[in-house]
C-alpha cells in the first residue's frame, strides 16, 4: 500500500529513495538473469566451440518476435492486466503486412509499415476498451478476443503467403559495427527504447505502475484508471505489431495461424521478474529471459536432445525459476 | 441463470433427439473439464494443464489397452493424471507458485513427456476399449447418452460437496480470504494439494470420455477444449478471483458453448467467421453475466 502511494507521488518508479528495497530486488533479478545468460553462452561455447557471431545473429533473428511479444506482455502485466490475445495479434498484423506488401514496390512498403503499427495500436486499444467497458476479468476478455483476432487473420490470408519488401528483410539480416552486434538486436533495443523510455518517464508510465500496483489506491490518488488501462493495452498492441512485422522480416511471408507467442511471452515475463499481480518489473528482464530461453533451446539442439524434451525443459525452467523467486521473496519478508 | 436457460432453449432451430444426444455427448467432457476450472477458480486459482492432462489420460489408456487390458489401462491413465495434479498442488500449495504459471508449466511438461512417450509407443498401436467406448460415446434407445451415467452422479456429487461437505466449503473459504481461512485453522496447503489432485483426476476422466466420443487418441486430443473450459466456468458465474460461483452454472455454461459450436457448424460458417463469432459471443455472454450479477 505504501509502496503504491510512493510510486504515485514519487518522480519515477524505481528511482525514489522510498523504494530502495524494490530497486535492489528488481535489479538483483535482472543481474542474475544477465549472469545466467553469460553462463549459458559460455556453456554453449563449450558444447559447440564453433558457436560464434553467425549463430548469434540467427539467434537474435529467431528471438526477435518473441522478444517483442514479451515486451508487450510485460507492459500490460505491469499495469495489472494480461493479454492472452498477443499471439493472435502478432498473426493478424503479420498477415496484414504481408498481404499489403505482396507485389508492391519497395517504397510502398513504408506506409504499409506505418499502417500496420497503427493497426496494432488500434487493436490493442480495442482490447483495452473492451476490458474496461465489459468489466469482465482481463484474462477472459483477451482469451475471447484471441479467437476473434485469429479468425480475422484467417480472413486476411487463408494460407501462408504474401510478400515483404527487401529493405525490411535487410533490416535484421546483417550486423552493425562489430560482427558481434546483430542488426536484429539493435532494432529491438532501438524500438523498445524509443517507445518505453519516454513512456516510463511520463505521467502515463507512472500511472501504469500505480494502477498495476493497487488499482484502488491509484484511483483515490487521482489516477484515471480506465484510460491508463486502455493506453497500456494499446502500447502492447503496438509491440505486437512490431512482433508481427519482425515475423514478416524473418520469414518474408505472412502466416495466419498464431504461433506459440502468447505462451512464450508469459513465460518470458515471469522469468524476467515481472510480477503477474502487476506493478512490478521492467522490460530488460523479460528481454534477457527471451534470450535465455532461446539459448537453452539452441543448446538442447546441439546436445542432440530429443526436441520434444525441449518442451519439458522449458516447462520445468519456468516453474523452478518462479519457485526460486517465491522463496527469495518469502525469506526477505520473514527476515 | 434462468435467462441463460431460456436463451439456450430458444436458440437452436433444430431440436431432435439425435442432435440433442450429439450435443450432450460433446458437452459432457467439456463440463467435466470446466469442473476443474470451477473448483480451482473458487480458490482463486486456475488449471491450465487440464487439456494436456486429459489428452495424456486418453493416450495412455489407448496405448496400454493392447498390452494390459482395459481396466489396468484406465487405472494407469488416471494414476498419471493424479500424479500431474499432485505436482501442480505441491507447486501451488507448498511452494506458492502462481497457479497460472504452475499449470501452464505443467501442461508444457506433460505435453513434452507425452510426445516422447508417443515415439516409443508407435509400435504398440492404440485401441479404445469397447466398454469405455460404450460408456463414453455410446447411446442407448437411440437418444440416451451413456456418458450421462457417469456425469449425472459426478455432477450431483460436486454440487452437493460444494454446498454441504466441509471440503467444498473450505474451497470457498480459501478463495474468499486465504488469511482468514488460515487463521481459523484451515491447513491451506493441504486443501490446495487435494484440490489439484482432484482437478487432475477429473481432467483424466474427461479425457477418457472424450477419447471414447471421438474414438481416437493423440497427445493433443483435448487441446481445443482448454479455452472453452475456462469460458464455461466464467459464463456459469464463477469468479476468477475466487470465493464466488458454483458448479450448476458451469454445466449450463458448457451446454451453451457446445450448442453454440454445433450451431455454428450447422450453419456452415467458414472457419474464420466461426472463430470470430465464438470469441465475440463468449465475450458478450460473460459481460452480460457480469452486469447481471453486479446489479443484483
Amino acid at each position: 500500500m505504501t509502496a503504491a502511494a510512493g510510486t504515485v507521488q514519487g518522480s519515477a518508479p524505481g528511482r525514489t529513495g522510498g523504494t530502495v528495497a524494490r530497486v535492489v530486488r528488481r535489479n538483483a533479478w535482472t543481474f542474475g538473469l544477465a549472469a545466467l545468460l553469460l553462463v549459458l553462452f559460455l556453456v554453449t561455447r563449450a558444447i559447440k566451440p564453433t558457436y560464434g557471431a553467425a549463430e548469434l545473429r540467427s539467434l537474435a533473428i529467431g528471438a526477435l518476435p518473441i522478444a517483442f511479444a514479451a515486451v508487450g506482455q510485460a507492459i500490460v502485466v505491469i499495469s495489472g492486466g494480461i493479454d492472452l490475445s498477443i499471439g493472435s495479434l502478432l498473426a493478424l498484423t503479420n498477415v496484414t503486412a504481408a498481404a499489403l506488401m505482396a507485389g508492391g514496390s519497395e517504397e510502398s512498403a513504408v506506409p504499409v509499415v506505418l499502417f500496420v503499427l497503427f493497426l496494432g495500436l488500434f487493436l490493442g486499444a480495442v482490447n483495452g476498451l473492451l476490458v474496461v467497458a465489459s468489466r469482465v476479468p482481463d484474462i477472459i476478455v483477451t482469451l475471447a478476443l484471441s479467437f476473434v483476432w485469429a479468425g480475422a487473420a484467417l480472413l486476411v490470408l487463408k494460407s501462408p503467403g504474401g510478400g515483404t519488401a527487401q529493405w525490411l528483410k535487410g533490416l535484421i539480416d546483417g550486423t552493425i559495427g562489430s560482427e558481434w552486434i546483430p542488426e536484429a538486436l539493435v532494432l529491438l533495443v532501438v524500438s523498445v527504447a524509443l517507445v518505453w523510455l519516454p513512456l516510463r518517464r511520463s505521467r502515463l508510465g507512472l500511472s501504469m505502475y500505480a494502477v498495476g500496483s493497487d488499482r484502488l489506491a491509484a484511483f483515490r490518488s487521482g489516477v484515471a484508471v480506465a484510460p491508463t488501462k486502455v493506453a497500456a493495452y494499446a502500447v502492447t498492441g503496438l509491440f505486437a505489431a512490431m512482433g508481427g512485422l519482425s515475423l514478416s522480416m524473418s520469414t518474408g511471408i505472412g502466416t495466419p495461424v498464431p504461433g506459440p507467442y502468447t505462451l512464450l511471452s508469459v513465460a518470458a515475463i515471469v522469468l524476467g521478474g515481472v510480477s503477474l499481480v502487476g506493478g512490478r518489473g521492467g522490460l530488460l528482464g523479460p528481454i534477457l529471459a527471451v534470450f535465455v530461453l532461446a539459448l537453452i533451446r539452441a543448446d538442447l539442439t546441439f546436445l542432440n536432445v530429443d526436441p520434444n524434451f525441449t518442451t519439458v525443459v522449458q516447462g520445468v525452467i519456468m516453474v523452478v525459476v518462479v519457485m526460486v523467486g517465491a522463496f527469495a521473496t518469502l525469506r526477505r519478508r520473514t527476515a | 441463470m434462468l435467462l441463460i436457460a431460456v436463451l439456450w432453449i430458444v436458440e437452436p432451430g433444430l431440436r431432435n433427439p439425435i442432435w440433442a444426444s450429439g450435443v450432450i455427448r460433446f458437452a459432457v467432457p467439456l463440463a467435466i473439464l470446466a469442473a476443474c476450472q470451477t473448483l480451482t477458480m473458487l480458490t482463486g486459482g486456475i488449471d491450465l494443464s487440464v487439456a494436456a492432462v486429459a489428452s495424456m489420460a486418453a493416450y495412455i489408456m489407448a496405448t496400454q489397452t493392447p498390452a494390459q487390458g482395459p481396466v489396468v489401462a484406465v487405472a494407469l491413465g488416471l494414476a498419471a493424471t493424479a500424479l500431474a495434479g499432485l505436482v501442480n498442488g505441491i507447486g501451488v500449495g507448498v511452494f506458492r507458485v502462481h497457479p497460472l504459471i504452475m499449470t501452464l508449466g505443467m501442461s508444457l511438461i506433460v505435453l513434452g513427456l507425452m510426445t516422447v512417450y508417443q515415439l516409443q509407443m508407435v509400435t504398440s498401436g492404440s485401441i479404445i476399449p469397447e466398454s469405455v467406448a460404450w460408456l463414453g460415446g455410446g447411446t442407448s434407445f437411440g437418444f440416451f447418452t451413456n456418458s450421462l451415467l457417469v456425469f449425472v452422479p459426478l455432477a450431483a456429487l460436486i454440487v452437493f460437496s460444494l454446498r454441504r461437505v466441509g471440503f467444498g466449503r473450505l474451497l470457498y473459504a480459501v478463495g474468499d480470504n486465504e488469511i482468514a481461512a488460515r487463521l481459523s485453522g484451515v491447513r491451506v496447503w493441504q486443501v490446495l494439494v487435494t484440490l489439484y489432485v482432484i482437478s487432475g483426476l477429473l481432467a483424466g476422466l474427461a479425457g477418457i470420455i472424450y477419447g471414447a466420443v471421438t474414438r481416437t487418441a493423440s497427445v493433443t486430443l483435448v487441446e481445443r477444449f482448454l479455452l472453452p473450459s475456462v469460458a464455461a466456468a466464467v459464463i456459469g458465474g464463477t469468479s476468477i478471483f475466487g470465493g464466488r460461483g458454483g458448479y450448476s452454472g458451469t454445466i449450463v455454461g458448457a451446454l451453451i458453448l457446445t450448442v453454440l459450436t454445433s450451431l455454428l457448424t450447422v450453419l456452415q460458417m467458414p472457419e474464420p467467421v466461426r472463430q470470430i463469432l465464438f470469441g465475440a459471443i463468449i465475450l458478450v455472454v460473460a459481460a452480460a453475466y457480469t452486469r447481471i450479477t453486479d446489479e443484483s
